[in-house]
């Protein structure tokens, strides 16, 4: 090869003749794209910020400082419908997905609307359920463990907010452009977010509700 | 200054003229230091036309190489403060005995130690650390730039924004008065109600998120940008302790960030984490707050193990003895910086079971630190040493460490550190291996990497110079506190009554003196090395005889770092090269892909300051308005498709004609 | 030289794996998922609001246990999750991660718990009514 083709043997260095190639000449070695790792990264992350509120939440989820407990509080039904309103957007969110690689536009659109409501009657769930509590005088300020309740439950809520916000500003961004590799990256990670926040979900229903309800 | 305080109240919120501290006569001195310094530099930059460059050029790169020396600037800029107040509390200490009370008041006293500490550790030692990854880890793995380069750009200036919030409760109102970690319930609404604190808290989050996504740029970066052939045990050693130390910092730092968030509530909202009321436990942050604290502690030594990894295997011209062990102390290390960091609260009295797994943990992680040490020993022995600036740093380093490493598993013992608690042993234990490992590190570093960076060495006199007094001034100024902290003497104090103490500050007070002649010297340093650049040139782009891939190319290197992506077969693959005979191409080029420049960094950082300043005040309009701004600024920004060019074939040639002609001139 | 040996080392130096890591998952697995979700969703609220097992300490760990079930039902078939994903760069980091969460929350409520006990020599019943 070119890089080769003079020869400058001095003193201990090897014949270059068996010299490997040491450059890519050709321009082959294309670094792939590090998007999702990426975000798969950012997500680990988050879930340490998680993994805090929780911590903080078993340390002083039992400090009800002569206040409300759980049992006093959690009214089930609407944690399980709830629940239930994560887990549909859940699946409509992978049906957009599934509209995403058939280049489906229109349905994608579709099912990120489907999954924009049901995130929306979710956070909206949530909302009406912390003024029931604020209304009830269980605030945030009246103990350890309603600021750690409020705190991780509204953290939660709040990435759920910001999914939403995300979701319309993807709608508007693939009715714009089209479903082309951007966008699908972009669709991509906020599946990753979105199904991701129903995994810490799963963490909140288990070991802030139900538990807190069974005590 | 209004008629209606209402409408003041609304405009400017708990800010009033008051808290403009003109009553301080120290604070005005360094404030009109600041503006005359402050005028001076823009007058110089209007009078060379520097905005345009520098905007262009710097402020809305998206160049590794560019944020990686911003950072580094940023570090020494703040190194300056940080140890101007480091000479204030030496001073005040030596001075202040009996009826002495010095002339720092407890109020400022106390403000100038928690300044110290958040700004040491925070603003230089930190940026310190990211911007020689910044600058290294791209070109020692033969990439073109991080996986996100406009990120990299965002972070940079989210940890600038932190800085100047900062800086600002120098003149604006006041800093904390709690020490660096702010522990609560000091820290509390209650116990400190002004904006101190929340000074505090916000830079620290906004320099946080800057830190967090900076993390998980380099991680994608070394995992999915290496050259082919490059595989992990082909990895140079620096950037395997940059990838370890990334990964602590994309973990603990979202836990900094939250604990963070939990005292802001506190604060803000009244909630009751970590209040002495109400169910609120304030040992729970100490507990939160150090499982981010300790591996910070790891996140910025473990770099400066990799630079003195390479120095020494540099300065000695032989292979870094036992690569993989160091590798494998490195992992160990990083996932046992999470098992110990309950040792820097054993006396919180969680009892004899906790604290003895604590002290066990902390014992065992010396382990695979002192095989690092023995690993530099052994690379050391029969090799040729040349006694450059940075060896120099790196044998200083070794000796200083050693001491400071065993003082630390001293402390790891819980009954001698029922004793040694809070008091100065300590502060001289976390002195030691932070100036004698990072700072001695990075400062290596610096003088190691410096010409890639600018294509001339550093002086060596000065070099020289600057090296014996830090060594000699960090001795003096530590090793006394050493005894008195085994006197007994206890730290934050600023006012001493047993007057037998007093010769042994006013040593420490001597070293500190030492240790400003050594900073004195490293500006002059710099100052004549650009003087005499023309002198000190490298053309080579290999002045050490270095053996990884960033000695390959050029220095300074150029936008795409190489012509021709490597191909490594081995470890240190640039020796390879060399070793074989290896004979740069002249011709071929095509063209390079990369990112283009953008002001949304610049433009994000400065609303966060706006933020920040808003928050701190209470001026919730502006709050509010800034907050809206960034989410509009930011997902602005993602309607910006067009975010990447490809530099030509034949600008390419151009630029690596002219390295053909300066090497072919060189002899 | 060449061709071959190059094309090889990069081969190598990636381990030839792909940007569809992400995000590919068929109608099957998305239905799968959520009807087992859907099923380890349920079985919990029902044990919790009929009070069906008598031992309050049972029906904790049973229904931890089910979120746990539920949250790797999750990793497979809604994010995907599979060993070789990113050159298995993707379930290193969550391995570390899940490691890193575990010891924050365990050595948090040991190092509390502990503290709590030495320091404040009350009963757990007493700290709930203090104020």
């Amino acid at each position: 090869m070119a890089t080769h083709a003079t020869h400058t043997l001095v003193g201990e260095r090897m014949s270059d003749a068996d010299a490997p190639n040491f450059l890519d000449l050709e321009g082959e070695h294309h670094p792939e794209g590090s998007t999702m790792l990426g975000f798969w990264i950012y997500l680990m992350s988050d879930c340490l910020i998680f993994a805090v509120l929780f911590a903080t939440y078993a340390v002083l989820g039992r400090s009800y400082a002569a206040g409300p407990s759980p049992k006093d509080l959690f009214d089930l039904p609407i944690v399980a419908v709830n629940t239930s309103m994560l887990l549909f957007s859940s699946i409509t969110y992978g049906f957009a997905m599934l509209a995403m690689e058939k280049d489906d536009l229109s349905k994608t659109q579709l099912w990120l609307a489907v999954t924009g409501l049901f995130g929306a009657a979710f956070v909206g769930l949530e909302l009406w359920e912390f003024s029931h509590l604020i209304h009830e005088g269980a605030t945030p300020q009246r103990s350890g463990f309603l600021s750690a309740f409020f705190t991780l439950v509204g953290t939660h809520g709040l990435h759920v907010t910001f999914g939403l916000i995300w979701l319309v500003t993807l709608m508007v961004q693939t009715r714009w452009k089209g479903l082309i590799p951007e966008n699908k990256r972009r669709l991509m990670c906020l599946s990753m977010f979105w199904h991701f926040l129903d995994v810490i979900w799963i963490g909140v229903f288990t070991f802030v509700y139900l538990m807190g309800v069974l005590q | 200054m209004f008629a209606n305080t209402d409408l003041q109240h609304l405009l400017l919120g708990r800010l009033t003229l008051e808290d403009i501290p003109f009553h301080e006569p120290i604070l005005q001195v360094t404030f009109a230091g600041v503006a005359i310094g402050g005028i001076a530099v823009l007058a110089a930059i209007t009078y060379f036309r520097f905005w345009g460059p520098l905007w262009r050029d710097w402020l809305t790169s998206v160049d590794h190489k560019k944020i990686g020396i911003m950072y580094v600037v940023l570090a020494l800029v703040m190194l300056l403060r940080g140890f101007a107040d480091a000479l204030l509390m030496r001073s005040q200490q030596a001075i202040a005995f009996g009826a002495n009370e010095g002339y720092l008041p407890p109020h400022h006293y106390d403000q100038i130690f928690t300044a110290h500490g958040v700004i040491m550790i925070f603003f230089v030692a930190m940026p310190f650390v990211t911007g020689l990854m910044n600058y290294v880890v791209p070109l020692q793995i033969g990439a073109r730039d991080v996986a996100f380069p406009f990120l990299n750009n965002f972070s940079f200036w989210m940890t600038v924004s932190g800085a100047v919030t900062i800086m600002i409760s120098l003149f604006v109102g006041e800093f904390a008065r709690t020490g660096w970690l702010a522990y609560p319930p000091l820290s509390g609404a209650d116990m400190s109600p002004g904006v101190g604190v929340d000074y505090y808290i916000w830079g620290l989050q906004i320099a946080g998120i800057g830190t967090t996504l900076s993390g998980i740029n380099l991680v994608a970066t070394i995992v999915k940008m290496r050259a082919p052939g490059m595989s992990m045990m082909k990895l140079p050693i620096f950037t395997w302790t940059s990838l370890c130390t990334n990964v602590l910092i994309v973990a603990a730092f979202p836990i900094l960030g939250a604990v963070l968030v939990l005292l802001t509530l506190d604060r803000y909202v009244g909630t009751h984490f970590f209040t002495n009321d109400l169910g609120g436990n304030p040992m729970m942050y100490f507990n939160l707050i150090w499982i981010w604290g300790h591996p910070e502690v790891y996140i910025l030594i473990l770099p400066a193990f990799g630079v003195f990894s390479e120095v020494t295997s540099a300065f000695c011209g032989k292979r870094l003895f036992g690569y993989t062990s160091m590798v494998y102390a490195t992992v160990v290390i990083t996932i046992l910086s999470y098992l110990v960091w309950l040792h820097h609260f054993f006396t919180m009295g969680s009892g004899a079971s906790v604290n003895s797994f604590f002290g066990i943990t902390t014992m065992i992680i010396s382990i695979p630190t002192g095989a690092k040490i023995f690993n530099w020993l052994f690379t050391m022995y029969r090799g040729r040493i040349r006694f450059d600036v940075p060896m120099l740093w790196t044998v200083s380093f070794m000796v200083t460490f050693v001491i400071g490493g065993m003082t630390g598993v001293l402390l790891a013992v819980p009954p001698a550190d029922f004793v040694l608690h809070n008091s100065l042993f300590l502060i001289a234990h976390f002195h030691n291996v932070i100036i004698g490992g990072v700072l001695f590190g990075m400062f290596a570093g610096v003088n190691y990497w410096f010409p890639k960076a600018f294509g001339f060495r550093l002086d060596e006199f000065w070099g020289k110079v600057s090296f014996w007094f830090w060594t000699i001034g960090f001795y003096v100024a530590f090793m006394p506190l050493y005894v008195l902290g085994l006197m007994g003497v206890t730290r934050r104090a600023q006012h001493f009554d047993d007057p037998s103490l007093q010769p042994w500050f006013v040593v420490a007070a001597i070293g500190a003196g030492l240790i400003a002649l050594g900073i004195g010297a490293m500006i002059v340093q710099f100052a004549v090395s650009i003087k005499n650049r023309e002198k000190l040139r490298d053309v080579t782009g290999d002045p050490w005889q270095g053996r990884t891939l960033e000695w390959a190319t050029s220095s300074p290197p150029p936008d795409y770092n190489f012509a021709f992506t490597p191909v490594v077969h081995g470890l240190d693959a640039w020796w390879e090269m060399k070793a074989r005979g290896f004979q740069r191409p002249i011709s071929g080029y095509k063209p390079i892909h990369m990112p283009k420049n953008t002001a949304t960094g610049v433009i994000l950082g400065a609303i966060s300051i706006a933020f920040s300043f808003a928050m701190i005040w209470y001026i919730w309009w502006l709050a509010a308005l800034a907050f809206v701004a960034t989410l509009v600024v930011a997902i602005g920004h993602t309607f910006n498709y067009n975010r990447d060019f490809y530099i030509p074939a034949d600008t390419v040639a151009r630029t690596e004609q002219r390295r053909t002609e300066a090497l072919a001139a060189r002899v | 030289m060449s061709g071959a040996a190059h094309a090889d080392d990069h081969a190598h130096g990636h381990g030839g794996h792909g940007q569809d890591a992400h995000g590919h998952g068929s109608f099957k697995d998305y239905v799968t998922g959520f009807v087992l979700s859907v099923i380890l969703t349920a079985i919990p609220f029902w044990l919790v609001m009929g009070n069906v097992i008598e031992d309050k300490v049972v029906t904790g760990v049973v229904i931890l246990a089910l979120a746990v079930v539920q949250i790797v039902v999750h990793m497979i078939y809604f994010l995907h999750m599979n060993t070789k994903s990113e050159g298995g760069w993707t379930f290193l980091a969550l391995i570390f991660t899940i490691t890193l969460v575990v010891i924050t929350l365990c050595g948090s409520i040991w190092v509390m718990h502990h503290l709590n006990t030495n320091m404040m020599p009350i009963s757990a019943e007493e700290m709930r009514h203090a104020p």
